[in-house]
């Protein structure tokens, strides 16, 4: 069948399943906007290409597909590069599509041109600069391939718009769709040495003080469940990292919660003091290792990804298995029970009695604030996590909001955490919710956000208010970029350096209105539950409330940054 | 560490694509890993072509270096070459003065190197030589300030045959 670039782009994302294109035209995109007309892919018109990507992101993290995003050459390109730089961070199966000036302009400086594969080489898991319209579909599948396979990430593929223009004789090719992709240089290995799970199994049941340190690579290999088994089987108590937050139910008495620079204090350490660590899709990020060479410093360490330059990258493993995480559970579950596992294993009574003991003596804290006083973040978070559904799905931008929601909402079920890990991009929140409601129609969507980032990418809920997403936002609004006063607070003197936002310029319940959104102001605690309810019952358009909150309030507990995870602060009375 | 064992040789397989080179460059300079010499060229199937690196290993472990390659989606296979497993050639075009005098003893020198001369004019000569890298080294310690400028490929090498 004879058919153009364009139309083959457009078909071979219809046969990938894709039901959803976040983007924005311009010149050398225009060709394939046609199309898009006649197709069955919905397609969302964003305002601001970063937007796009975010969004993408946001629908990849709540429903495990591809996410797609396409917009136009040039300053669009490099708007959409912080998506891919956050995906690729995250690990974020993603496809990105950028028009190209003519293959004829290439390299001659032509209106909006840029290097797209030049600049986003480093950014992205693999990229893409077509030369030839014959190769689109085969270039299309391969992306797709390489974006959800093997450790995910994002792809992009770079169109020159004269290959996709049907009126110019370039873009003429005969359809065709690969059966399947074979790439010489690409062949993730999914299961585990099976020497080297025997060597694991040998470690855990030797082990007399194991922790389960579970990353965000449980969630990309849809390995939660295999994870529960593995630590109910051995009854091995589980850290989630913040990219893992819902992998293990924070409900479940095995669960410890969140390690890190502002983990709570059982978890830290937990790990500080364990004498094996089984590292599962974790990458021993430098936020939850604290300083190094004094982590974990007695705890022997199984390591499994299915990336194989994680293992070793930033703390040798005694057993490093490549492979997918929940092949290699099972693998390991298997390869355990064959051993005698649970009985062969040590009594851990003392090594139980002793978290439990961490956990009753160092529970998560703050302190209610008094009559007339700003809200309490911490305060707000409860009512919000104990108003939603058990499976609401919560997005966050990037600060003071963003780890205390990591603290203290309750994530019962995977894939209900959506949040920039890696990146720490300001401005994810609002448009990674809508992109998780479209994905996720049936959930209910909150976004917990911050002043600041909400001003970065809140354009975004002109799109959702027009295409009817209804996700629903909190501001925690402090005045402040919180996360950036508490760090002067605490290391620089209290000396306030460009910190300060205002807490109503801009009015937020207004901008929001004037966004198509309802829009609420709360500033009393007897008022946050009626806000919280009113928000639920709205099913038609997207909605923000703006909580006035204590700008003095701090996250505890923090290990400051260089210091080892043993000298972690649990509260503000903890602070020298 | 001395530059022998500092030095090792990875001999890496790629698809001969635009843009390859400078995802495997990229890919050094964004990881912090030093190169010391390069070299790249199409091998006998015109669609792949092999980059003989020699790296820095005070810079970076080699594992991470040669597990970050491969991850790259063009890059085929990758072989580190202990240079005792190896067998390794460099090329040199290099340009001396000389007099009457010592014309004699550069051109004997040229000849127990199996160098060959490609210009002369005035009181310069430039000779080109193959060898091992080291092989380099001495013919140019030998020439010392009599050497006006010089060129090096760096290294290619592939496994001994065994
Ligand atoms: C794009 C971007 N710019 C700057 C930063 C540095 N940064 C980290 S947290 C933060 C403050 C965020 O302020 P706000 O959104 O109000 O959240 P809060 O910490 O007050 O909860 C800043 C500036 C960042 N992470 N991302
Ligand atoms: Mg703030």
């Amino acid at each position: 069948m004879k058919t153009n670039g364009g139309a083959a782009l457009i078909k071979a994302l219809e046969l990938e399943g894709v039901d959803v294109i976040f983007g924005l035209p311009g010149g050398a995109i225009l060709p394939v906007y046609d199309p898009i007309i006649d197709s069955p892919i919905r397609h969302i018109l964003v305002r601001h290409e970063q937007g796009a990507g975010h969004m993408a992101e946001g629908y990849a993290h709540a429903t495990g597909r591809p996410g797609v995003a396409m917009v136009t050459s040039g300053p669009a390109a490099t708007n959409i590069i912080t998506p891919l730089a956050d995906a690729y961070m995250d690990s974020v199966p993603m496809v990105v599509i950028t028009g190209q000036v003519g293959t004829a302009g290439i390299g001659t400086d032509a209106f909006q041109e840029v290097d797209t594969v030049g600049i986003t080489r480093s950014v992205t898991k693999h990229n893409e600069l077509v030369t030839n319209a014959a190769d689109i579909p085969r270039i299309v599948r391969e992306a797709f391939h390489i974006a959800t396979t093997g450790r995910p990430g994002p792809v992009l593929i770079d169109i020159p718009k004269d290959l996709v223009d049907p009126t110019n004789p370039n873009s003429a090719l005969d359809w065709y769709w690969p059966d399947s992709v074979d790439l010489a240089g690409y062949k993730p290995r999914l299961d585990g040495d099976p020497a080297l799970i025997k060597d694991a199994a040998q470690l855990i049941i030797a082990a007399e003080r194991p922790v389960i340190y579970a990353g965000g690579g449980i969630l990309k290999a849809r390995a939660a469940e295999s994870l529960l088994a593995l630590a109910e089987l051995l009854d091995i108590p589980v850290v989630t990292t913040l990219m893992a937050r819902g992998a293990v139910p924070d409900d479940h008495p095995l669960c410890l919660g969140m390690p890190g620079m502002h983990g709570n204090y059982t978890a830290v350490t937990a790990m500080q003091e364990s004498d094996l660590l089984i590292a599962l899709g974790s990458r021993f990020d430098d936020r939850v290792t604290g300083k190094l060479d004094a982590f974990a410093a007695n705890a022997k360490i199984i390591h499994v990804d299915i990336d194989p330059a994680e293992l070793g990258k930033v703390r040798r493993p005694d057993v490093g298995i490549t492979g997918d995480c929940r092949l290699v559970i099972n693998e390991l579950i298997t390869a355990l029970k064959q051993i005698g596992a649970p009985e062969v294993q040590p009594d851990r009574s003392s090594w139980k009695s002793t978290i439990s003991g961490w956990q009753e003596k160092y529970p998560l804290s703050y302190v209610q604030s008094e009559p007339g006083d700003l809200l309490k973040p911490q305060y707000v978070l409860e009512q919000l996590r104990d108003n939603t559904p058990d499976d609401c799905i919560v997005a966050s931008g990037v600060g003071q909001h963003q780890m205390w929601t990591a603290q203290y909402w309750k994530f019962n079920h995977p894939y209900t955490w959506i949040n920039s890990g890696g990146l720490g991009t300001m401005g994810f929140a609002v448009p990674a919710a809508i992109g998780a409601k479209v994905g996720r129609p049936d959930r209910m969507v909150w976004a917990v956000d911050g002043d600041g980032c909400f001003q970065m990418t809140a354009q975004e809920l002109v799109t959702a208010a027009a295409e009817r997403i209804p996700v629903k936002i909190a501001i925690l609004n402090n005045a402040y970029l919180g996360m950036v006063r508490q760090w002067q607070e605490m290391f620089y003197e209290e000396r306030y350096s460009e910190v300060y936002l205002s807490p109503d310029l801009p009015d937020y319940k207004m901008w929001a209105e004037a966004m198509g959104c309802v829009g609420m102001r709360v500033e009393a605690p007897e008022d946050v539950l009626p806000a919280i309810q009113r928000a639920n019952e709205v099913d038609d358009r997207p909605v923000v409330i703006d909580f006035r909150t204590d700008a003095r309030e701090k996250v505890f507990p923090m290990v400051p940054a260089g210091k080892s995870n043993s000298d972690i602060v649990v509260g503000p009375e903890d602070v020298r | 560490m001395s530059p022998a064992t500092r030095h090792h040789i990875l001999s890496v397989l790629v698809e001969n694509k635009p843009g390859v080179l400078a995802r495997v460059s990229g890919l050094f300079a964004r990881r912090g890993f030093n190169i010391f010499s390069l070299a790249v060229a199409p091998t006998d199937d015109p669609t792949r072509s092999r980059i003989t690196i020699v790296v820095d290993v005070e810079s970076a472990p080699l594992e991470q270096i040669t597990k970050q390659l491969d991850k790259l989606i063009n890059v085929l296979q990758i072989d580190e070459l202990a240079p005792v497993d190896a067998v390794e050639r460099e090329l040199m075009i290099v340009t001396v003065t000389v007099s009457a005098d010592s014309k004699p003893e550069l051109l004997s020198l040229t000849e127990e190197y199996s160098g060959v001369v490609l210009d002369e004019g005035g009181d310069r000569i430039t000779v080109s030589l193959g060898g091992t890298p080291e092989a380099l080294d001495a013919f140019t310690a030998r020439m010392g300030a009599a050497v006006v400028g010089y060129q090096r490929t760096g290294r290619i090498a592939l496994p001994r045959i065994v």
